[in-house]
Protein backbone atom coordinates (compact mmCIF):
# COMPACT_ATOMS: atom_id res chain seq x y z
CA UNK A 1 0.00 0.00 0.00
CA UNK A 2 1.29 3.43 -0.92
CA UNK A 3 0.55 5.51 2.15
CA UNK A 4 0.23 9.25 1.86
CA UNK A 5 0.53 11.05 5.20
CA UNK A 6 -2.46 13.37 5.69
CA UNK A 7 -1.36 15.50 8.61
CA UNK A 8 0.09 18.57 6.90
CA UNK A 9 -3.30 20.06 6.12
CA UNK A 10 -4.58 23.48 7.12
CA UNK A 11 -7.82 21.86 8.28
CA UNK A 12 -5.96 20.56 11.35
CA UNK A 13 -5.81 23.23 14.02
CA UNK A 14 -2.10 22.79 14.82
CA UNK A 15 -1.20 23.22 11.13
CA UNK A 16 -3.60 26.14 10.70
CA UNK A 17 -1.97 27.89 13.65
CA UNK A 18 1.53 27.10 12.37
CA UNK A 19 0.64 28.57 8.97
CA UNK A 20 -0.78 31.72 10.58
CA UNK A 21 2.32 32.16 12.76
CA UNK A 22 4.82 30.90 10.14
CA UNK A 23 6.01 28.37 12.72
CA UNK A 24 8.26 26.00 10.78
CA UNK A 25 8.97 23.66 13.69
CA UNK A 26 5.40 22.29 13.84
CA UNK A 27 5.37 21.51 10.11
CA UNK A 28 8.84 20.02 10.09
CA UNK A 29 8.06 17.84 13.09
CA UNK A 30 4.99 16.46 11.33
CA UNK A 31 6.99 15.83 8.16
CA UNK A 32 9.66 13.98 10.10
CA UNK A 33 7.30 11.88 12.20
CA UNK A 34 5.16 10.85 9.23
CA UNK A 35 8.28 9.87 7.30
CA UNK A 36 9.49 7.78 10.24
CA UNK A 37 6.11 6.05 10.30
CA UNK A 38 6.60 4.95 6.71
CA UNK A 39 4.71 7.55 4.63
CA UNK A 40 5.57 7.17 0.93
CA UNK A 41 4.30 10.70 0.25
CA UNK A 42 3.45 13.67 2.46
CA UNK A 43 0.19 15.39 1.59
CA UNK A 44 0.44 19.19 1.64
CA UNK A 45 -2.84 21.12 1.86
CA UNK A 46 -3.01 24.79 2.82
CA UNK A 47 -6.59 24.53 4.05
CA UNK A 48 -9.01 27.39 3.81
CA UNK A 49 -7.73 29.85 6.40
CA UNK A 50 -4.77 31.33 4.55
CA UNK A 51 -5.60 34.29 2.35
CA UNK A 52 -2.58 33.78 0.11
CA UNK A 53 -2.98 30.14 -0.88
CA UNK A 54 -0.18 30.11 -3.44
CA UNK A 55 2.33 31.72 -1.11
CA UNK A 56 1.30 29.41 1.73
CA UNK A 57 1.71 26.32 -0.46
CA UNK A 58 5.20 27.44 -1.48
CA UNK A 59 6.10 28.15 2.16
CA UNK A 60 4.87 24.72 3.28
CA UNK A 61 6.80 22.96 0.52
CA UNK A 62 10.02 24.82 1.30
CA UNK A 63 9.58 24.28 5.03
CA UNK A 64 9.08 20.53 4.64
CA UNK A 65 11.92 20.07 2.18
CA UNK A 66 14.36 21.84 4.48
CA UNK A 67 14.22 18.75 6.71
CA UNK A 68 13.12 15.78 4.68
CA UNK A 69 13.25 14.36 1.19
CA UNK A 70 10.02 12.37 1.28
CA UNK A 71 8.12 12.92 -1.98
CA UNK A 72 5.25 15.39 -1.65
CA UNK A 73 1.60 15.13 -2.59
CA UNK A 74 0.49 18.67 -3.40
CA UNK A 75 -3.16 18.88 -2.46
CA UNK A 76 -5.43 21.55 -3.90
CA UNK A 77 -8.41 21.81 -6.21
CA UNK A 78 -6.88 24.96 -7.69
CA UNK A 79 -4.31 24.51 -10.47
CA UNK A 80 -2.59 27.80 -9.59
CA UNK A 81 -1.98 26.63 -6.01
CA UNK A 82 -0.52 23.33 -7.26
CA UNK A 83 1.65 25.29 -9.71
CA UNK A 84 2.98 27.46 -6.89
CA UNK A 85 3.87 24.32 -4.90
CA UNK A 86 5.51 22.71 -7.92
CA UNK A 87 7.63 25.79 -8.53
CA UNK A 88 8.95 25.69 -4.97
CA UNK A 89 9.46 21.93 -4.79
CA UNK A 90 12.42 19.66 -5.32
CA UNK A 91 10.73 17.06 -7.52
CA UNK A 92 13.73 14.81 -8.06
CA UNK A 93 12.20 12.20 -5.72
CA UNK A 94 8.90 12.33 -7.61
CA UNK A 95 5.72 14.22 -6.82
CA UNK A 96 1.99 13.56 -6.75
CA UNK A 97 -0.57 16.20 -7.75
CA UNK A 98 -3.82 15.88 -5.79
CA UNK A 99 -6.33 16.26 -7.43
CA UNK A 100 -8.50 17.00 -10.44
CA UNK A 101 -12.00 15.86 -11.44
CA UNK A 102 -12.63 14.74 -15.02
CA UNK A 103 -14.03 18.21 -15.70
CA UNK A 104 -15.80 21.08 -14.00
CA UNK A 105 -18.66 23.35 -14.99
CA UNK A 106 -16.34 26.29 -14.49
CA UNK A 107 -13.33 24.64 -16.15
CA UNK A 108 -13.76 21.93 -18.78
CA UNK A 109 -9.97 21.61 -19.20
CA UNK A 110 -9.03 21.22 -15.55
CA UNK A 111 -7.68 17.66 -15.89
CA UNK A 112 -5.51 18.72 -18.83
CA UNK A 113 -3.93 21.37 -16.66
CA UNK A 114 -3.03 18.81 -13.97
CA UNK A 115 -1.74 16.38 -16.59
CA UNK A 116 0.44 19.06 -18.12
CA UNK A 117 1.89 19.94 -14.75
CA UNK A 118 2.58 16.27 -13.98
CA UNK A 119 4.32 15.87 -17.32
CA UNK A 120 6.41 18.97 -16.77
CA UNK A 121 8.08 17.19 -13.84
CA UNK A 122 9.23 14.20 -15.89
CA UNK A 123 8.57 10.47 -15.50
CA UNK A 124 8.06 10.69 -11.73
CA UNK A 125 5.27 13.29 -11.96
CA UNK A 126 1.99 11.61 -11.02
CA UNK A 127 -1.58 12.72 -10.50
CA UNK A 128 -4.68 11.85 -8.52
CA UNK A 129 -7.91 12.15 -10.52
CA UNK A 130 -11.34 12.08 -8.86
CA UNK A 131 -14.28 10.11 -10.23
CA UNK A 132 -16.23 13.33 -10.40
CA UNK A 133 -17.32 15.56 -13.26
CA UNK A 134 -19.28 18.71 -14.01
CA UNK A 135 -22.40 17.08 -12.55
CA UNK A 136 -20.74 16.61 -9.19
CA UNK A 137 -19.88 13.51 -7.14
CA UNK A 138 -21.72 10.42 -8.37
CA UNK A 139 -23.47 8.30 -5.77
CA UNK A 140 -23.72 5.06 -7.72
CA UNK A 141 -21.18 2.50 -8.89
CA UNK A 142 -21.71 2.77 -12.65
CA UNK A 143 -21.19 6.51 -12.96
CA UNK A 144 -18.02 6.30 -10.84
CA UNK A 145 -16.64 3.59 -13.13
CA UNK A 146 -17.74 5.43 -16.30
CA UNK A 147 -15.93 8.59 -15.20
CA UNK A 148 -12.87 6.54 -14.22
CA UNK A 149 -12.87 5.03 -17.73
CA UNK A 150 -12.88 8.49 -19.29
CA UNK A 151 -10.03 9.55 -17.01
CA UNK A 152 -8.00 6.47 -17.95
CA UNK A 153 -8.58 7.19 -21.64
CA UNK A 154 -7.55 10.80 -21.29
CA UNK A 155 -4.40 9.91 -19.36
CA UNK A 156 -3.45 7.32 -21.98
CA UNK A 157 -3.99 9.86 -24.75
CA UNK A 158 -1.74 12.28 -22.89
CA UNK A 159 0.95 9.59 -23.01
CA UNK A 160 1.27 8.93 -19.27
CA UNK A 161 1.92 5.37 -18.13
CA UNK A 162 -0.80 3.97 -15.89
CA UNK A 163 1.41 3.85 -12.80
CA UNK A 164 1.40 7.64 -12.91
CA UNK A 165 -2.36 7.81 -12.42
CA UNK A 166 -4.16 7.40 -9.09
CA UNK A 167 -7.95 7.18 -9.42
CA UNK A 168 -9.87 8.37 -6.35
CA UNK A 169 -13.45 7.04 -6.19
CA UNK A 170 -14.26 9.63 -3.47
CA UNK A 171 -15.06 8.48 0.01
CA UNK A 172 -17.93 10.35 1.69
CA UNK A 173 -18.69 10.59 5.41
CA UNK A 174 -20.67 7.54 6.47
CA UNK A 175 -22.56 9.60 9.03
CA UNK A 176 -24.34 11.72 6.43
CA UNK A 177 -28.01 10.69 6.00
CA UNK A 178 -28.44 7.99 3.32
CA UNK A 179 -24.68 7.67 2.88
CA UNK A 180 -24.38 4.20 4.34
CA UNK A 181 -24.60 2.56 0.95
CA UNK A 182 -21.49 4.50 -0.17
CA UNK A 183 -18.74 2.29 1.30
CA UNK A 184 -20.27 -0.67 -0.55
CA UNK A 185 -20.50 1.34 -3.76
CA UNK A 186 -16.89 2.46 -3.48
CA UNK A 187 -15.66 -1.08 -2.95
CA UNK A 188 -17.71 -2.28 -5.93
CA UNK A 189 -16.31 0.56 -8.05
CA UNK A 190 -12.73 -0.26 -7.03
CA UNK A 191 -13.35 -3.88 -8.08
CA UNK A 192 -14.28 -2.65 -11.56
CA UNK A 193 -11.75 0.17 -11.98
CA UNK A 194 -8.87 -2.31 -11.66
CA UNK A 195 -10.06 -3.90 -14.91
CA UNK A 196 -10.08 -0.66 -16.93
CA UNK A 197 -6.52 -1.13 -18.10
CA UNK A 198 -3.64 -3.54 -17.85
CA UNK A 199 -1.64 -2.64 -15.88
CA UNK A 200 -4.38 -0.85 -13.93
CA UNK A 201 -4.06 2.64 -12.49
CA UNK A 202 -3.43 2.99 -8.77
CA UNK A 203 -6.59 3.46 -6.72
CA UNK A 204 -6.47 5.85 -3.80
CA UNK A 205 -8.93 7.13 -1.19
CA UNK A 206 -8.85 9.99 1.26
CA UNK A 207 -9.63 7.64 4.11
CA UNK A 208 -10.36 9.95 7.02
CA UNK A 209 -13.25 11.59 5.20
CA UNK A 210 -15.20 8.37 5.80
CA UNK A 211 -15.36 8.88 9.54
CA UNK A 212 -15.82 12.68 9.46
CA UNK A 213 -18.04 13.62 12.41
CA UNK A 214 -18.34 10.05 13.70
CA UNK A 215 -17.38 8.52 17.01
CA UNK A 216 -14.92 5.60 16.70
CA UNK A 217 -13.11 7.36 13.88
CA UNK A 218 -9.95 5.28 13.98
CA UNK A 219 -11.88 2.00 14.08
CA UNK A 220 -14.10 2.96 11.14
CA UNK A 221 -11.09 4.07 9.14
CA UNK A 222 -9.06 0.94 9.67
CA UNK A 223 -11.86 -1.54 9.02
CA UNK A 224 -12.76 0.16 5.75
CA UNK A 225 -9.12 0.40 4.70
CA UNK A 226 -8.72 -3.37 5.08
CA UNK A 227 -11.99 -4.07 3.26
CA UNK A 228 -11.01 -1.84 0.35
CA UNK A 229 -7.45 -3.22 0.25
CA UNK A 230 -8.87 -6.68 -0.34
CA UNK A 231 -10.68 -5.35 -3.45
CA UNK A 232 -7.70 -3.63 -5.06
CA UNK A 233 -7.16 -0.35 -3.23
CA UNK A 234 -3.39 0.15 -3.32
CA UNK A 235 -2.91 3.69 -2.05
CA UNK A 236 -4.51 5.79 0.67
CA UNK A 237 -4.24 9.21 2.22
CA UNK A 238 -4.16 8.24 5.88
CA UNK A 239 -2.99 9.21 9.31
CA UNK A 240 0.25 7.21 9.34
CA UNK A 241 0.72 8.22 12.99
CA UNK A 242 -2.36 6.11 13.89
CA UNK A 243 -0.59 2.93 15.06
CA UNK A 244 -3.58 0.58 15.15
CA UNK A 245 -4.42 1.70 11.61
CA UNK A 246 -0.95 0.87 10.30
CA UNK A 247 -0.95 -2.45 12.21
CA UNK A 248 -4.29 -3.37 10.64
CA UNK A 249 -3.00 -2.42 7.20
CA UNK A 250 0.19 -4.47 7.63
CA UNK A 251 -1.93 -7.44 8.71
CA UNK A 252 -4.32 -7.06 5.78
CA UNK A 253 -1.40 -6.93 3.34
CA UNK A 254 0.13 -10.02 4.94
CA UNK A 255 -3.19 -11.90 4.77
CA UNK A 256 -3.59 -10.85 1.14
CA UNK A 257 -0.11 -12.34 0.49
CA UNK A 258 1.30 -8.99 -0.53
CA UNK A 259 3.91 -9.11 2.24
CA UNK A 260 5.82 -12.20 3.31
CA UNK A 261 4.83 -13.39 6.76
CA UNK A 262 7.46 -13.36 9.49
CA UNK A 263 6.92 -13.28 13.25
CA UNK A 264 8.02 -9.64 13.24
CA UNK A 265 5.92 -8.66 10.22
CA UNK A 266 4.56 -5.51 11.88
CA UNK A 267 8.06 -4.22 12.44
CA UNK A 268 9.14 -5.28 8.95
CA UNK A 269 6.19 -3.40 7.44
CA UNK A 270 7.21 -0.16 9.13
CA UNK A 271 10.89 -0.55 8.30
CA UNK A 272 10.11 -1.19 4.64
CA UNK B 1 1.56 -4.71 -36.10
CA UNK B 2 4.09 -3.60 -33.51
CA UNK B 3 5.21 -6.16 -30.94
CA UNK B 4 3.95 -5.01 -27.54
CA UNK B 5 6.54 -4.38 -24.87
CA UNK B 6 5.96 -7.09 -22.29
CA UNK B 7 9.06 -6.77 -20.11
CA UNK B 8 8.06 -6.13 -16.53
CA UNK B 9 9.84 -3.59 -14.42
CA UNK B 10 10.01 -3.86 -10.66
CA UNK B 11 10.59 -1.40 -7.88
CA UNK B 12 13.00 -3.55 -5.87
CA UNK B 13 16.53 -4.77 -6.54
CA UNK B 14 18.84 -7.33 -4.97
CA UNK B 15 21.42 -5.47 -2.91
CA UNK B 16 25.05 -5.62 -3.97
CA UNK B 17 27.44 -7.23 -1.52
CA UNK B 18 31.22 -7.06 -1.89
CA UNK B 19 33.36 -9.71 -0.20
CA UNK B 20 37.09 -9.37 0.36
CA UNK B 21 39.35 -6.39 0.99
CA UNK B 22 42.50 -5.51 -0.94
CA UNK B 23 45.53 -3.78 0.55
CA UNK B 24 44.03 -0.34 -0.17
CA UNK B 25 40.90 -1.42 1.66
CA UNK B 26 42.78 -2.63 4.71
CA UNK B 27 42.99 -6.33 3.83
CA UNK B 28 45.39 -8.60 2.01
CA UNK B 29 43.12 -10.02 -0.73
CA UNK B 30 44.31 -9.66 -4.31
CA UNK B 31 40.74 -9.78 -5.65
CA UNK B 32 37.29 -8.95 -4.34
CA UNK B 33 33.95 -10.40 -5.39
CA UNK B 34 30.69 -8.45 -5.77
CA UNK B 35 27.37 -10.26 -6.04
CA UNK B 36 23.73 -9.21 -6.32
CA UNK B 37 22.26 -6.22 -8.10
CA UNK B 38 19.60 -8.06 -10.10
CA UNK B 39 16.58 -5.95 -11.04
CA UNK B 40 14.57 -8.82 -12.49
CA UNK B 41 13.98 -12.55 -12.39
CA UNK B 42 16.61 -14.65 -14.14
CA UNK B 43 16.28 -14.68 -17.95
CA UNK B 44 13.45 -12.14 -18.00
CA UNK B 45 13.47 -8.58 -19.19
CA UNK B 46 16.45 -6.59 -20.27
CA UNK B 47 19.90 -8.21 -20.10
CA UNK B 48 21.22 -5.11 -18.37
CA UNK B 49 19.07 -5.92 -15.36
CA UNK B 50 20.60 -9.30 -14.56
CA UNK B 51 22.99 -7.82 -12.02
CA UNK B 52 26.40 -9.24 -11.17
CA UNK B 53 27.46 -12.65 -12.44
CA UNK B 54 26.99 -15.51 -10.00
CA UNK B 55 30.25 -16.79 -8.50
CA UNK B 56 31.64 -20.12 -7.36
CA UNK B 57 33.03 -20.83 -3.92
CA UNK B 58 34.97 -24.08 -3.60
CA UNK B 59 34.72 -25.89 -0.26
CA UNK B 60 37.90 -26.34 1.77
CA UNK B 61 37.64 -28.27 5.03
CA UNK B 62 39.80 -27.57 8.04
CA UNK B 63 40.33 -31.31 8.60
CA UNK B 64 40.61 -34.29 6.25
CA UNK B 65 37.08 -35.53 5.56
CA UNK B 66 36.48 -39.19 6.30
CA UNK B 67 33.26 -39.80 4.46
CA UNK B 68 33.87 -38.34 0.99
CA UNK B 69 33.18 -40.60 -1.99
CA UNK B 70 36.30 -41.79 -3.76
CA UNK B 71 35.36 -39.96 -6.96
CA UNK B 72 35.51 -36.68 -5.03
CA UNK B 73 38.20 -37.44 -2.46
CA UNK B 74 40.58 -38.49 -5.25
CA UNK B 75 40.69 -34.86 -6.46
CA UNK B 76 42.00 -33.54 -3.15
CA UNK B 77 43.75 -36.43 -1.38
CA UNK B 78 47.16 -34.84 -1.76
CA UNK B 79 46.00 -31.75 0.15
CA UNK B 80 43.70 -33.30 2.78
CA UNK B 81 44.69 -32.03 6.22
CA UNK B 82 46.47 -29.01 4.70
CA UNK B 83 43.75 -26.38 4.17
CA UNK B 84 46.23 -23.82 2.81
CA UNK B 85 47.45 -26.16 0.06
CA UNK B 86 43.85 -27.25 -0.56
CA UNK B 87 42.71 -23.65 -1.01
CA UNK B 88 45.64 -22.88 -3.29
CA UNK B 89 44.79 -25.89 -5.45
CA UNK B 90 41.12 -24.87 -5.65
CA UNK B 91 42.09 -21.36 -6.78
CA UNK B 92 45.12 -22.03 -8.98
CA UNK B 93 44.02 -25.25 -10.65
CA UNK B 94 40.23 -25.21 -10.47
CA UNK B 95 39.49 -21.49 -10.74
CA UNK B 96 37.53 -20.84 -7.54
CA UNK B 97 36.23 -17.25 -7.25
CA UNK B 98 36.15 -17.63 -3.47
CA UNK B 99 37.11 -20.23 -0.91
CA UNK B 100 34.47 -21.47 1.49
CA UNK B 101 36.44 -22.51 4.55
CA UNK B 102 34.30 -24.97 6.47
CA UNK B 103 35.23 -25.56 10.10
CA UNK B 104 34.07 -29.16 10.43
CA UNK B 105 36.89 -30.07 12.80
CA UNK B 106 35.58 -27.93 15.66
CA UNK B 107 32.32 -29.93 15.84
CA UNK B 108 32.17 -32.05 19.03
CA UNK B 109 31.47 -35.17 16.94
CA UNK B 110 34.18 -34.54 14.35
CA UNK B 111 37.33 -33.77 16.28
CA UNK B 112 36.18 -31.17 18.79
CA UNK B 113 39.23 -29.06 17.94
CA UNK B 114 39.78 -25.74 19.66
CA UNK B 115 40.38 -22.11 18.80
CA UNK B 116 44.13 -22.57 18.31
CA UNK B 117 43.45 -24.96 15.45
CA UNK B 118 40.80 -22.76 13.84
CA UNK B 119 42.89 -19.59 14.07
CA UNK B 120 45.92 -21.36 12.61
CA UNK B 121 43.81 -22.61 9.70
CA UNK B 122 42.37 -19.20 8.86
CA UNK B 123 45.78 -17.56 9.03
CA UNK B 124 47.34 -20.22 6.80
CA UNK B 125 44.59 -19.97 4.21
CA UNK B 126 44.69 -16.17 4.19
CA UNK B 127 48.42 -16.39 3.51
CA UNK B 128 48.06 -19.03 0.81
CA UNK B 129 45.41 -17.50 -1.45
CA UNK B 130 44.36 -14.02 -2.57
CA UNK B 131 40.66 -14.65 -3.19
CA UNK B 132 37.99 -13.58 -0.64
CA UNK B 133 36.95 -16.10 2.01
CA UNK B 134 33.70 -17.48 3.32
CA UNK B 135 34.02 -18.69 6.91
CA UNK B 136 31.42 -21.32 7.71
CA UNK B 137 30.90 -22.80 11.19
CA UNK B 138 30.42 -26.43 12.10
CA UNK B 139 26.67 -26.31 12.71
CA UNK B 140 27.03 -26.91 16.45
CA UNK B 141 25.71 -23.71 18.05
CA UNK B 142 27.63 -23.91 21.32
CA UNK B 143 30.94 -24.68 19.65
CA UNK B 144 30.46 -22.14 16.86
CA UNK B 145 29.64 -19.42 19.37
CA UNK B 146 32.86 -20.26 21.20
CA UNK B 147 35.25 -20.61 18.24
CA UNK B 148 33.92 -18.53 15.33
CA UNK B 149 34.47 -15.18 17.13
CA UNK B 150 38.17 -16.08 17.33
CA UNK B 151 38.17 -16.97 13.63
CA UNK B 152 36.44 -13.69 12.85
CA UNK B 153 38.96 -11.71 14.85
CA UNK B 154 41.88 -13.43 13.12
CA UNK B 155 40.41 -12.38 9.77
CA UNK B 156 39.57 -8.82 10.81
CA UNK B 157 39.96 -6.35 7.97
CA UNK B 158 39.59 -9.05 5.29
CA UNK B 159 35.85 -8.38 4.74
CA UNK B 160 34.96 -12.07 4.80
CA UNK B 161 31.49 -13.57 4.54
CA UNK B 162 30.87 -15.32 7.85
CA UNK B 163 28.08 -17.63 8.95
CA UNK B 164 25.73 -18.92 9.60
CA UNK B 165 23.26 -17.30 11.99
CA UNK B 166 19.80 -18.76 12.58
CA UNK B 167 16.58 -17.63 14.22
CA UNK B 168 17.63 -19.37 17.46
CA UNK B 169 21.33 -18.55 17.41
CA UNK B 170 22.26 -15.20 15.93
CA UNK B 171 23.42 -12.87 18.66
CA UNK B 172 27.09 -13.69 19.17
CA UNK B 173 28.04 -14.13 15.52
CA UNK B 174 26.07 -11.06 14.43
CA UNK B 175 27.80 -8.96 17.09
CA UNK B 176 31.23 -10.24 16.08
CA UNK B 177 30.57 -9.74 12.35
CA UNK B 178 29.55 -6.19 13.14
CA UNK B 179 32.65 -5.60 15.27
CA UNK B 180 35.08 -7.13 12.75
CA UNK B 181 33.31 -5.70 9.66
CA UNK B 182 32.52 -9.00 8.01
CA UNK B 183 29.52 -9.76 5.81
CA UNK B 184 27.00 -12.19 7.34
CA UNK B 185 25.08 -15.29 6.21
CA UNK B 186 21.55 -15.68 7.62
CA UNK B 187 20.25 -19.24 7.49
CA UNK B 188 16.71 -20.61 7.42
CA UNK B 189 15.53 -24.23 7.17
CA UNK B 190 13.75 -24.08 3.79
CA UNK B 191 11.21 -21.71 5.34
CA UNK B 192 10.76 -18.33 3.71
CA UNK B 193 8.99 -16.84 6.74
CA UNK B 194 11.83 -17.79 9.08
CA UNK B 195 14.24 -16.50 6.43
CA UNK B 196 12.63 -13.10 6.71
CA UNK B 197 12.45 -13.28 10.50
CA UNK B 198 16.17 -13.92 10.95
CA UNK B 199 16.96 -10.94 8.72
CA UNK B 200 14.72 -8.77 10.88
CA UNK B 201 16.37 -10.08 14.05
CA UNK B 202 19.92 -9.34 12.93
CA UNK B 203 18.93 -5.94 11.58
CA UNK B 204 17.38 -5.19 14.99
CA UNK B 205 20.86 -5.64 16.42
CA UNK B 206 22.03 -2.85 14.14
CA UNK B 207 23.52 -5.13 11.50
CA UNK B 208 23.05 -3.49 8.04
CA UNK B 209 20.65 -5.33 5.74
CA UNK B 210 22.87 -4.54 2.76
CA UNK B 211 25.70 -6.65 4.25
CA UNK B 212 23.65 -9.85 4.47
CA UNK B 213 23.71 -12.89 2.20
CA UNK B 214 20.86 -15.35 2.77
CA UNK B 215 21.15 -19.13 2.94
CA UNK B 216 17.73 -20.74 2.61
CA UNK B 217 19.20 -24.29 2.88
CA UNK B 218 19.74 -26.40 -0.19
CA UNK B 219 18.19 -29.59 -1.51
CA UNK B 220 20.03 -31.49 -4.24
CA UNK B 221 18.52 -32.73 -7.48
CA UNK B 222 16.05 -35.47 -6.52
CA UNK B 223 16.33 -34.55 -2.83
CA UNK B 224 14.17 -31.49 -2.37
CA UNK B 225 15.55 -29.21 -5.07
CA UNK B 226 11.97 -28.09 -5.78
CA UNK B 227 11.76 -26.61 -2.28
CA UNK B 228 15.05 -24.79 -2.69
CA UNK B 229 14.03 -23.57 -6.11
CA UNK B 230 10.65 -22.21 -5.08
CA UNK B 231 12.05 -20.52 -1.99
CA UNK B 232 14.85 -18.87 -3.93
CA UNK B 233 12.30 -17.76 -6.49
CA UNK B 234 9.96 -16.49 -3.77
CA UNK B 235 12.81 -14.52 -2.26
CA UNK B 236 13.61 -12.91 -5.60
CA UNK B 237 9.97 -12.01 -6.23
CA UNK B 238 9.67 -10.50 -2.73
CA UNK B 239 12.84 -8.52 -3.44
CA UNK B 240 11.49 -7.22 -6.74
CA UNK B 241 8.21 -6.33 -5.03
CA UNK B 242 10.13 -4.03 -2.72
CA UNK B 243 10.52 -6.17 0.42
CA UNK B 244 13.74 -4.75 1.85
CA UNK B 245 13.95 -7.52 4.43
CA UNK B 246 14.37 -10.05 1.61
CA UNK B 247 16.45 -8.06 -0.86
CA UNK B 248 19.76 -9.86 -0.33
CA UNK B 249 21.91 -12.01 -2.57
CA UNK B 250 21.82 -15.69 -1.66
CA UNK B 251 24.22 -18.58 -1.33
CA UNK B 252 23.49 -22.26 -2.02
CA UNK B 253 25.41 -25.27 -0.71
CA UNK B 254 25.42 -27.54 -3.72
CA UNK B 255 28.66 -29.44 -3.11
CA UNK B 256 27.89 -31.19 0.16
CA UNK B 257 24.22 -31.77 -0.70
CA UNK B 258 24.92 -33.26 -4.15
CA UNK B 259 27.58 -35.58 -2.73
CA UNK B 260 25.18 -36.88 -0.08
CA UNK B 261 22.96 -38.43 -2.74
CA UNK B 262 23.29 -42.11 -3.54
CA UNK B 263 23.39 -41.26 -7.23
CA UNK B 264 26.62 -39.32 -6.68
CA UNK B 265 28.42 -41.48 -4.19
CA UNK B 266 27.30 -45.09 -4.75
CA UNK B 267 29.63 -47.55 -6.39
CA UNK B 268 26.96 -48.80 -8.81
CA UNK B 269 28.48 -49.51 -12.26
CA UNK B 270 25.03 -50.01 -13.82
CA UNK B 271 24.41 -46.26 -13.27
CA UNK B 272 27.43 -45.30 -15.32
CA UNK B 273 30.96 -44.36 -14.28
CA UNK B 274 31.18 -43.00 -10.72
CA UNK B 275 33.70 -40.32 -11.72
CA UNK B 276 31.09 -38.74 -14.02
CA UNK B 277 27.92 -39.14 -11.91
CA UNK B 278 28.93 -37.00 -8.94
CA UNK B 279 30.15 -33.98 -10.92
CA UNK B 280 27.05 -34.23 -13.11
CA UNK B 281 24.81 -34.27 -10.03
CA UNK B 282 26.58 -31.23 -8.63
CA UNK B 283 26.49 -29.32 -11.92
CA UNK B 284 22.84 -30.13 -12.61
CA UNK B 285 21.80 -29.04 -9.11
CA UNK B 286 23.78 -25.82 -9.44
CA UNK B 287 22.43 -24.94 -12.87
CA UNK B 288 18.83 -25.49 -11.79
CA UNK B 289 19.31 -23.27 -8.74
CA UNK B 290 21.03 -20.59 -10.81
CA UNK B 291 17.79 -20.20 -12.69
CA UNK B 292 15.83 -19.61 -9.51
CA UNK B 293 18.02 -16.59 -8.76
CA UNK B 294 21.05 -17.27 -6.59
CA UNK B 295 24.42 -15.59 -6.39
CA UNK B 296 27.08 -17.71 -4.69
CA UNK B 297 27.35 -21.46 -5.33
CA UNK B 298 29.36 -23.73 -3.07
CA UNK B 299 30.85 -26.56 -5.13
CA UNK B 300 33.37 -29.38 -4.62
CA UNK B 301 34.36 -31.36 -7.71
CA UNK B 302 36.59 -29.55 -10.24
CA UNK B 303 34.57 -30.88 -13.18
CA UNK B 304 31.41 -29.41 -11.67
CA UNK B 305 33.25 -26.12 -11.14
CA UNK B 306 34.33 -26.07 -14.79
CA UNK B 307 30.84 -26.94 -16.09
CA UNK B 308 29.05 -24.35 -13.97
CA UNK B 309 31.63 -21.67 -14.70
CA UNK B 310 31.14 -22.30 -18.39
CA UNK B 311 27.35 -22.13 -18.01
CA UNK B 312 27.59 -18.79 -16.21
CA UNK B 313 29.97 -17.47 -18.87
CA UNK B 314 27.60 -18.46 -21.66
CA UNK B 315 24.39 -17.26 -20.04
CA UNK B 316 25.27 -14.01 -18.28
Amino acid sequence: MISIGERINGMFLDVKKAIAEKDKAVIQDLAKRQTECGASYLDVNVGTAAADQEGTMAWLVETIQETCKTPLCLDSQKPNVIAAGLKAADTSMGILLNSSPLNKKSDAEVLDKYLEMAQSVGPEGKIIALTMDKNGVPQDVDTRVAIAAQIVEKVMEAGLEMHRLFVDPIVLPVKVPDAQQQPNNIIAAIGQIVFLSDPPPHIVVGLSNLSQGSCERSLINRIFLCMAASHGLDAAIIDVLDEPLVDALATAEMLLNKQLYSDSYLKAYRNA
Amino acid sequence: MPVPRVADTFKGAVSRVTIGATAEQGGTRTTTVTVGGALNVVYAGEPGKLGEKPVIAVDVLDIAPEDWAEALAGQYKDVFGDPAAWAKKAVDEYGADLICLKFDGIHPDRGDLGADHAVRVIKDVLAAVGVPLILWGSGNDAKDNQIMPKVSEAAKGQNCLIGTVTEDNYKSLTAIALADSHKLITEAPLDINIGKQVNILVSDMGYPLENIVTFQSTGALGYGIEYSYSIQERQRLATLGGDKMMAMPSIVDVGSEAWRTKEAKSDAPEWGPAEARGPMWEAATAIVLLQSGTDIIRLRHPKAVATVKNFIKEMW
